[in-house]
C-alpha cells in the first residue's frame, strides 16, 4: 500500500489528574500519546495502579480528560456533549473485567443483549429476542442461553454475553479492560480466540489492556508499557521478548513465570513498591527501583523517543 | 510406614451437605521439605482438600471417607483442643486475601505480638523482635515502621508478605497456602514466590501450595497435583507432569497457557507501520 494509513483513533497527550482531600493534586494518566489503526489491536499493560484505566475510561468517556484531546474518525471527542456524545458511544464500546458487576441480576441474558439496540432504535420490541439469539451464536453460545439469568451463567459464558452486548451496535472499537484476568487459562483461551475470529472477520480494533504480559502479547500487535501513568516503551508485541529495553519493560519480562521453560527460568525482583501515584519522585519515575539508575535519572524526566524504527523508549540510557 | 513424610491424605472424598461430592478420592502425600503443589482451575476442588487438611472446611463441608494424617496423627480424630495445638503453631496456612483477614482497626504490630503470644510464652519483646526478623526474612524493608501501620496503609503485596511472615513466624512444619499470589500483579508475585522458596531452606518448612498459575508452580514445586472436577486426575515429580503429562486435561491445561516467546495469534505481517 502506498498511501499512508490514519490512525482510527489518536490520542493526543491526554491527562488526566484527581483531585485529592487535601488539595494535592494526583495524576493518574500523564502525557500518553497513542495510535490505533483499523484491525489491529493496541496492548497496555502495566501494574496495578499505572493509570491504564484511567485511560480506558477516558476514551469511551467514562472519565473527562483534564487535558489533551481524542481524535477518532478525524473529529475530536474529548468534549461532545449530549446527543453527539451518545450517538458516538456506539462507535466505541467498552467490556469490563467483572462483567457481573455490570449485569442487572434480574435481566434474562436476552434482553441484556437487545438493550443497547432498543436503546438507539435499532430495532423494535418485536425483532429483540430473535436478534439476541442473532448475536449469542455469533459468540458461539446456544440459542438457549437466551431465557437464562446472568447468574445461571459461568464466568467464561458471562464474558462473552459482554462481548455480544457490545458488538450489538456494530462498533469499530472495542476496548476490554482486563477481560480476561478473572477466567481460568481454558477459559482465557476461548474468549481470546473468540476476540481475534471477531476482529479479523469485522476489521474491529481493539484496545487490549491486561496485566499479564504473555496475554497481552498473544492478543496485540502493538504494546504500550505504562507505569504511573506514563507509557514508558511502545513496541511491535512481535518484538517485544527480543528487543524491549525499557529496565522496567525487562523487568516486566523477567517476572512472568513460563512453563516450558520452567527449568531454566531466572525470576529477577525487582525490589519494592512502585512510589504512590500522589507523590511521584520528580525524575524518571521509575527511579526509585530502576537498576540502572544514574544521576540524572533523579532529576530530568526522561521524554518518549524513537530508538529504532516503530520502537519507542523513555529512558535516560538511550539518549544519545 | 514412610518415615519422612509429613502429610498423608488418604482415599478422601468431601461433600458440602447433601451434593454430589466436590473431593473424589484423592490422595496425596507430602515429604519433608517438599514443596507440593496443586494446580486445577476454578471449581475444581482444589481450595477444598487443602481447607479438609487444616480442618477449615466452611459450614456443611465434611469428609466423608478416607483419612488425613499429619506426622502419626490422623487430623480427622482430633478434638479442638488438640486442634488448637495444631493450628498455628505446627500447620498454618495463608489465604488469598490476605488483607481480609488481619484486623482493620488494629496496627499491625499488636496483631502481630498478640498471634506470637498466643502461641509461645513470650514477652512482649521478645515477641516483637521475633516478627522484625521475620518480616526482614520476607524482604519488608523498614519493619519497624510497618509495624506502626493499620493493613489499610499497606499496598496487597506488603499484606500478603506480612501474612507470610505472621504464618512463620510459628516455624510450622508446614505450611498451607491456597492462592497467595493470585491477587498480586507479576512484579509482586515474583518477589513472593522468590521468598516462599527460600523459607524452605531457612526453616525447613514444607509447603502445599494450591495455585491456578501453572508457571509458578513449576517454578517453585518438586511435585505437581492436577485436579479436574474433584479427582486427580494427574500426580507427579514436577517434570513428569510437565513435560511428559499423561492425561488429556493436563496436555490440554498446558496448551492453554499463553506463553511469551509465541506469536500465538497475531502472526509476523500484523506489525505495522505508524507513530
Amino acid at each position: 500500500m502506498s498511501e499512508k494509513k490514519q490512525p482510527i483513533l489518536e490520542i493526543k497527550n491526554l491527562t488526566k489528574q484527581f483531585e485529592m482531600k487535601d488539595g494535592r493534586k494526583l495524576t493518574a494518566v500523564n502525557n500518553v500519546s497513542l495510535k490505533l489503526y483499523k484491525g489491529k489491536c493496541l496492548g497496555i499493560v502495566g501494574e496495578s495502579g499505572c493509570g491504564k484505566s484511567t485511560l480506558a475510561n477516558m476514551i469511551v468517556h467514562l472519565e473527562k480528560p483534564t487535558s489533551g484531546s481524542i481524535i477518532y474518525d478525524n473529529e475530536d471527542i474529548s468534549n461532545l456533549k449530549g446527543e453527539k456524545l451518545r450517538q458516538n458511544r456506539k462507535k466505541l464500546q467498552m467490556i469490563f473485567q467483572d462483567v457481573s458487576e455490570s449485569f442487572n441480576p434480574r435481566m434474562k441474558v436476552w434482553k441484556i443483549i437487545s438493550e443497547p439496540l432498543l436503546n438507539f432504535k435499532l430495532i423494535d420490541k418485536n425483532s429483540a429476542y430473535k436478534e439476541a439469539k442473532k448475536l449469542l451464536s455469533i459468540v458461539g453460545m446456544s440459542e438457549n442461553f437466551a431465557d437464562r439469568y446472568p447468574h445461571q451463567l459461568s464466568g467464561g459464558q458471562r464474558q462473552r454475553v459482554a462481548i455480544a452486548t457490545s458488538l450489538s451496535l456494530k462498533p469499530e472499537i472495542i476496548i476490554c479492560d482486563e477481560v480476561t484476568s478473572a477466567l481460568d487459562v481454558s477459559i482465557q483461551k476461548q474468549v481470546l480466540s473468540l476476540l481475534v475470529n471477531l476482529q479479523k472477520e469485522n476489521e474491529l480494533s481493539y484496545i487490549f489492556i491486561g496485566h499479564d504480559l504473555a496475554v497481552v502479547k498473544n492478543i496485540s500487535h502493538r504494546i504500550a508499557v505504562m507505569y504511573l501513568g506514563q507509557i514508558v516503551e511502545l513496541i511491535n508485541s512481535c518484538n517485544l521478548t527480543t528487543s524491549a529495553c525499557h529496565p522496567y519493560t525487562k523487568a516486566l519480562l523477567s517476572s512472568v513465570f513460563s512453563v516450558k521453560k520452567s527449568n531454566n527460568t531466572k525470576i529477577e525482583i525487582i525490589k519494592g513498591d512502585p512510589p504512590r501515584p500522589s507523590c511521584i519522585p520528580p525524575g524518571c519515575s521509575f527511579s526509585s527501583r530502576c537498576k540502572k539508575c544514574m544521576d540524572i535519572c533523579f532529576k530530568e524526566k526522561p521524554s518518549l523517543k524513537e530508538i529504532e524504527k516503530n520502537h519507542l523508549v523513555a529512558c535516560h540510557l538511550f539518549d544519545e | 510406614m514412610i518415615s519422612t513424610s509429613i502429610l498423608n491424605v488418604n482415599n478422601v472424598s468431601i461433600k458440602y451437605g447433601k451434593q454430589t461430592s466436590v473431593v473424589k478420592n484423592v490422595s496425596i502425600a507430602v515429604k519433608s521439605k517438599e514443596i507440593v503443589g496443586i494446580v486445577g482451575e476454578s471449581g475444581s476442588g482444589k481450595s477444598t482438600l487443602i481447607r479438609a487438611v487444616l480442618g477449615l472446611l466452611p459450614v456443611g463441608g465434611n469428609v466423608f471417607s478416607g483419612d488425613i494424617v499429619f506426622k502419626d496423627k490422623n487430623l480427622l480424630k482430633c478434638s479442638e483442643r488438640e486442634w488448637r495445638e495444631i493450628r498455628g503453631s505446627r500447620i498454618a496456612m495463608i489465604f488469598q486475601d490476605s488483607g481480609g483477614f488481619l484486623t482493620p482497626i488494629k496496627k499491625i504490630g499488636n496483631q502481630f505480638v498478640e498471634t506470637i503470644r498466643s502461641h509461645f510464652s513470650v514477652s512482649k519483646k521478645e515477641a516483637y523482635d521475633k516478627a522484625v526478623f521475620m518480616m526482614k526474612k520476607m524482604q519488608l524493608a523498614d519493619a519497624p515502621s510497618i509495624m506502626n501501620s493499620y493493613p489499610f496503609q499497606l499496598s496487597g503485596g506488603m499484606k500478603q508478605r506480612v501474612a507470610i511472615a505472621m504464618a512463620m513466624a510459628m516455624e510450622p512444619e508446614l505450611l498451607l497456602a491456597d492462592e497467595p499470589t493470585s491477587a498480586l500483579d507479576v512484579t509482586v508475585q515474583a518477589q513472593v514466590v522468590k521468598q516462599m522458596v527460600e523459607l524452605r531452606k531457612n526453616f525447613n518448612t514444607s509447603i502445599v501450595i494450591v495455585t491456578h498459575n501453572m508457571g509458578v508452580a513449576a517454578y517453585m514445586c518438586d511435585k505437581i497435583g492436577v485436579m479436574q472436577e474433584g479427582k486427580l486426575v494427574e500426580w507427579g515429580t514436577k517434570d513428569q507432569v510437565i513435560n511428559n503429562p499423561k492425561s488429556k486435561y493436563t496436555i490440554k491445561l498446558l496448551s492453554a497457557i499463553p506463553e511469551l516467546e509465541e506469536c500465538n495469534f497475531v502472526r509476523e505481517e500484523a506489525a505495522y507501520t505508524g507513530d
